[in-house]
């Protein structure tokens, strides 16, 4: 009928904004790829690591004789073995100028300061072999007394973690606005406040738990070395271990092939991996090491871990007039790559969405004799957001308000934006009325609350409340400049280059390395736009330090926001690239030519046309090419972000406590989540829901457990509950969409934000439903016992037995990879 | 982990099996659905010198009746407890109960023997098979014998079974007149163990409580009878209050242990609890 609809209807559809399918889940869902563990290269030795099996002792004698005569072991080292060479785990991040850092060998060598700490390796010729001769190796141990509390380990006189240092503080960090110039001064503000509120919360330690367990494989040729590791970060490794082992950076090849989670949990530089790496220099030969689940759970990093003492000033009226919060964060024994660094950055948090006039953090970085803390999904911001939510509500009971009506009364307003914090961060974008009345509908907000009243008139034992989180995050990250004045030890840029190849397939190379996020499939969809090519003729390589040279890797939410804008960078820089080319083609001006839906036509010339994959075939013959030009249309970015994005959000939580046996139930979530543009609604849902499980585990589940004597009692996933589909309610998700002003895609970053934004709002819903029988604080994970105990007894529901449950045994017990202790040796008939 | 090296022995029938046994050395281990034997041999908490597999006997695996009596072959898997048919019209607390062990898969490889050799306090079958009085069926070199289910859990995970002899058949008494059962299972997540359960089976007589068995689930070192409870809810009115009052006895004489999940006297309150809803259910309140 119409010319002009037609049109329409031909032109290709936009893929940003698709809900494609990923193009990389099939060969990750059925395993059929190159998973670390997968690699078997000729010759290749196995390791396995013998790990203390106590928590603060003096190494006084090692044996291993008889590891060593064990059939089919290659060699057996010790820490004195490997001391000259191992240099430390590197620190990126010293957050003040004085910070301690006592240094982090990879492998023992004087003493042992936590659990599961390596101490010897045994080289076999199979995993079995290697695995079986762990049990031979016979180490003495002079006990000291291990370090477990942080309260008590800052007290005067306390036991040393490091007896050579002077306390058991690494550092002492502080941001005061006062003193910044972005707000007025702290204790003036609390002692002119009508109501001030304080609380102790605590961030229990959480393990990442990632699905697929950490594994290396090193292969030495020549003087060249190739590294295949499940890490989320290869070419920060890469410096890294090119740093700690003088291997020099030329002469090292990292590879991270497809990798299963890391959640934080591999961004790191692990002491395994550098072991791995002498190993293989020290033999001369291809070595493996993968670990098993209890070794993972032991001795692979874990995150959160604070004692937060916050108070929050207002006046009678709601308007809040201060925030001070005062942190001890436990580092665990060591310093690995950004431990002290995690609860700094979230020092920039705690205000959330709220317009204080005045702030003040502090933290001490605390050691433990426990396996070092580091990033896990949200590093710092979880544990701010936590505080700041959970003390919104606390205030909200003191003043008899609708904790919603406190937070509308002081919540930065969507005409205010952008807005400068009282912590000096300016947030880009937002509405935090709009999401959160569309967060209200989807929960059936008014329906719940008349129920929670029936219930409470009826004296109703199962008991029903309502939480809230609203909340926002510092994602992209980050600012090259901002880190550098964080002291931290690197650039947050990101890096990407195009190659079109001769047959028009286009070929996209990341620096963010995936390790599960559906990158490849975001990043063509970004590419198929740009170029105007199909989304199936888009590659993505990634994680391979000689394929993708450059690059900064994936966490922080950064991936989309930072390197999907290079990818588009380089787009554009390939389209203009290729516009000189197919003016040379089509003998036409340069500024006469129009790109769209991947090709070039002249304006006011129909059928003038010439196509950019036309053009990669043209620039690869090379015969006809204008001659100022390079024969290449090939083209590489680096985007250095002048801002961080902040998504923010609504997330409500409906909760059943049943006061008879302190068991909880998620009755309802709702949360509507503003993370700029979505270029994919089907990853951004699935993010969504992964970090909401997450944020709800920690709420609810997830704790490592130490006992009094430094043993890690959730040392299987029989006491690390982590919880599956079946034990998640259905989540009721929407979004609304300001775009982020620092990127050209709009996108404010999704990865952390479920997990951040879950927590506090569950946590309140429990309280909420509970606090009328008394009830103003629940520690978390929200065991049944302990909300029990919070309704009956009164208080926090108070501390857990810390033995594990005692199906297979109290399996938890075992503390070193194979070897049963006499704590661990089973009586009865098993 | 890998387990430590051990010998294989797969024979076909009962008696090769006891013969593989006796062959075996020192500490030979029974393997049937390995969903707690093979964990706990990774975990090198247990190293035996011989695995007797008895996936392949096919005459433990099965369910018939005899007379008064259901007979479930010890190799039995969970699976195939759920969906008998035998089960759920003779005895549907134990096909209850099963419903609530573990994920599809393992249910699918663990057996009703193995679960009942075992004897993890927290496992949910042995409570069960008290409450039922069930019999054990035990082969060994010197012949069968027949051991009663309060006899057969003796300590934690240790049972009758003698070195030398295997559990070939659990005989379940048919429940006759009008029972109601219900298995009361409290645990964090779907697939976990027990922090406490209650399995009640109670028979209604004209609006009262004829009579009452309750097995008591990870209450203590074995499956323990909530005596006490059974004997108040005897000829007890069908009423919650009646069932509430009982059920308040239902920690008496047991020692529950203290660890991650709950504290002994957090288990002694809901011990009550679930004893309340389990007859509640079970008396159709
Ligand atoms: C993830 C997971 C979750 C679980 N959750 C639950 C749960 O919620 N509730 C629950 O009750 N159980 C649970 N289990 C345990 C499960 O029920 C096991 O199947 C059961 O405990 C053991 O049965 P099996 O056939 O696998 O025995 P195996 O593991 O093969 O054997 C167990 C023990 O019994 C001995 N044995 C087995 N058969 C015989 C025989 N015929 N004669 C003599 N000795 C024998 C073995 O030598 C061994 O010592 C869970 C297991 C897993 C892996």
């Amino acid at each position: 009928m119409t010319v002009t609809e037609d049109a329409a209807t031909l032109a290709p559809a936009k893929e940003v904004g698709q809900p494609r399918r990923r193009k990389e889940d099939a060969r990750l869902i059925t395993g059929r790829t190159t998973w670390t563990d997968n690699m078997v290269l000729n010759g290749m030795l196995h390791l396995a690591v013998v790990r203390s099996p106590v928590a603060h002792a003096r190494i006084t004698g090692v044996d291993v004789s008889a590891a060593q005569q064990a059939p089919n072991v290659v060699a057996v080292l010790t820490g004195r073995d490997l001391a000259a060479e191992q240099g430390s785990i590197p620190c990126a991040w010293p957050v003040t100028a004085d910070m301690v850092n006592p240094g982090h060998p990879s492998i023992a060598v004087d003493q042992v300061n936590h659990v599961g700490e390596a101490v010897a390796i045994v080289v076999g010729r199979t995993k079995a072999a290697a695995t079986d001769a762990v049990e031979l190796v016979d180490i003495d141990y002079e006990l000291l007394p291990p370090v477990l509390d942080m309260e008590t380990a800052v007290q005067d006189g306390a036991d040393l973690v490091h007896d050579e240092l002077e306390s058991n503080t690494s550092y002492h960090f502080v941001f005061d606005a006062g003193e910044a110039g972005t707000g007025v001064d702290t204790e003036q503000a609390f002692a002119d406040a009508e109501v001030v509120v304080s609380r102790r919360l605590v961030q229990q330690r959480l393990i990442p738990a990632f699905m697929e367990p950490r594994s290396v494989v090193v292969q030495p040729q020549g003087d060249n070395f190739t590294m295949w590791s499940a890490t989320q970060i290869p070419h920060v490794l890469r410096v890294m271990l090119a740093m700690v082992t003088g291997v020099p950076e030329h002469k090292l090849r990292i590879i991270a092939p497809d990798v299963g989670g890391g959640f934080g949990g591999k961004l790191q530089v692990n002491p395994e991996e550098v072991l791995a790496l002498l190993v293989a220099r020290r033999l001369g030969k291809p070595v493996k090491w993968t670990e098993t689940r209890s070794e993972s759970l032991m001795a692979a990093h874990h995150g959160r871990g604070q004692v937060q003492f916050i108070d929050i000033a207002s006046d009678r009226q709601g308007n809040v007039k201060g925030l001070r919060v005062r942190l001890l964060a436990d580092m665990g024994a060591y310093l690995r790559l950004i431990t002290p660094g995690v609860p700094a950055l979230g020092a920039f948090m705690f205000p959330g969405i709220y317009k204080f006039p005045a702030y003040r953090f502090e933290c001490d970085g605390v050691f433990t004799n426990k396996v070092p803390t580091d990033a896990y999904r949200g590093a710092g911001r979880p544990e701010a957001t936590f505080a700041i939510e959970r003390i919104m509500d606390e205030l909200a009971v003191e003043l008899d308000m609708d904790p919603l009506e406190l937070r509308r009364k002081n919540w930065i307003g969507a005409e205010e934006f952008p807005f400068t914090t009282v912590a000096g961060l300016e947030y880009d974008s937002g509405d935090y009325e709009q999401a959160t009345q569309k967060a209200l509908d989807l929960l059936g907000y008014d329906e719940l609350r008349a129920e929670q009243k029936r219930r409470r008139e009826s004296n109703d034992p199962v008991q029903l409340g309502i939480g809230f989180s609203t909340f926002t995050e510092m994602c992209g990250l980050a600012p090259s400049r901002v880190l550098g004045s964080l002291s931290y030890g690197a650039g947050g840029w990101e890096s990407a280059s195009i190659r079109m190849l001769p047959t028009g397939k286009v070929e996209v190379v990341t620096g963010s390395t995936p390790h599960g996020q559906g990158h490849e499939t975001a990043w063509s969809q970004l590419v198929a736009d740009q170029l105007g090519v199909p989304f199936e003729d888009v590659e993505v390589l990634h994680g391979d330090t000689a394929v993708s040279p450059r690059g900064m890797d994936t966490y922080g939410s950064r991936s989309l926001v930072v390197g999907g804008t290079a990818v588009v960078k380089a787009a554009e820089k390939v389209v203009a690239k290729a516009r000189k080319v197919a003016a040379h083609l089509l003998e036409a001006s340069e500024d006469d030519l129009e790109f769209a839906d991947g090709k070039f036509s002249v304006r006011g010339t129909p059928g003038a046309a010439v196509g950019i994959q036309e053009i990669a075939l043209a620039v690869f013959a090379a015969h006809n090419y204008p001659e100022d030009v390079e024969p290449s249309i090939d083209a590489e970015a680096t985007f250095d972000p002048v801002n961080f994005s902040f998504p923010h959000g609504t997330h409500l939580c409906a909760m059943e406590v049943d006061t008879d046996t302190g068991m909880v139930k998620i009755r309802k979530y709702a949360c509507v989540d503003d993370v700029g543009t979505v270029v994919n609604p089907l990853i951004v849902e699935g993010q969504i829901h992964g970090g909401l499980a997450q944020g709800i585990a920690q709420a609810l589940y997830e704790e490592a457990v130490y006992d009094a004597d430094g043993n890690l009692t959730t040392g299987s996933f029989v006491d690390y509950l982590v919880p599956s589909a079946a034990d998640l309610p259905h989540f009721d998700t929407a979004n609304t969409v300001h775009v982020a002003p620092g990127n050209p895609i709009g996108a404010k970053g999704v990865g952390e934000a479920g997990c951040i934004a879950s927590t506090p709002a569950v946590v309140n819903a429990a309280l909420d439903a509970v606090r009328h029988l008394g009830v103003s604080d629940i520690l978390m994970p929200l065991t049944p016992e302990r909300v029990w105990r919070a309704i009956h007894e009164g208080g926090d529901g108070g501390a857990r037995a810390a033995a594990g449950t005692n199906a297979y045994g109290g399996a938890q017990t075992e503390s070193t990879a194979g070897v049963s202790t006499p704590q661990s040796s089973l009586g009865g008939d098993r | 982990m890998i387990p430590a090296p051990f010998a294989y022995a797969r024979p076909t029938t009962v008696d090769e099996a006891l013969q593989a046994i006796a062959d075996g050395g020192e500490d030979v281990k029974i393997l049937a659905g390995g969903q707690s034997l093979i964990p706990v041999m990774r975990l090198r908490l247990a190293a035996p010198e011989t695995v007797v597999d008895l996936t392949r006997v096919t005459e433990l695996r099965g369910v018939r009746e005899e007379g008064d009596t259901l007979v479930i072959g010890a190799m039995t898997t969970h699976h195939d407890v759920i969906t008998d048919p035998l089960i759920a019209q003779h005895a549907p607390l134990i096909a209850e109960a099963t419903e609530t062990v573990a994920d599809r898969q393992v249910r699918r490889r663990g057996t009703f023997g193995g679960a009942l050799a075992h004897a993890d306090p927290a496992g949910d079958l042995p409570a069960v098979a008290l409450a039922l009085d069930a019999e054990f069926v035990i082969a060994g070199p010197n012949g069968r014998r027949t051991v009663g289910a309060a006899d057969f859990f003796v300590d934690y995970l240790t049972t009758a079974l003698e070195d030398g002899e295997l559990l070939v058949e659990i005989r379940v008494p048919k429940l006759s007149g009008t029972w109601g059962v219900r298995y009361e299972k409290f645990n964090r997540v779907a697939q976990a163990w027990s922090i406490v359960a209650v399995a009640a089976a109670v028979r209604r007589e004209n609006g009262h409580i004829a009579e009452a068995r309750i097995g008591l689930t990870n209450m203590g070192p074995t499956p323990l009878r909530a005596r006490a409870t059974e004997a108040a809810l005897a000829g007890a009115d069908a009423t919650p209050e009646a069932i509430a009052a009982a059920a308040r006895s239902a920690g008496e004489g047991t020692s529950p242990s203290s660890d991650l999940n709950g504290q002994a006297d957090y288990r002694a309150h809901l011990v009550q609890v679930l004893t309340r809803r389990a007859v509640s259910a079970a008396a159709g309140l």
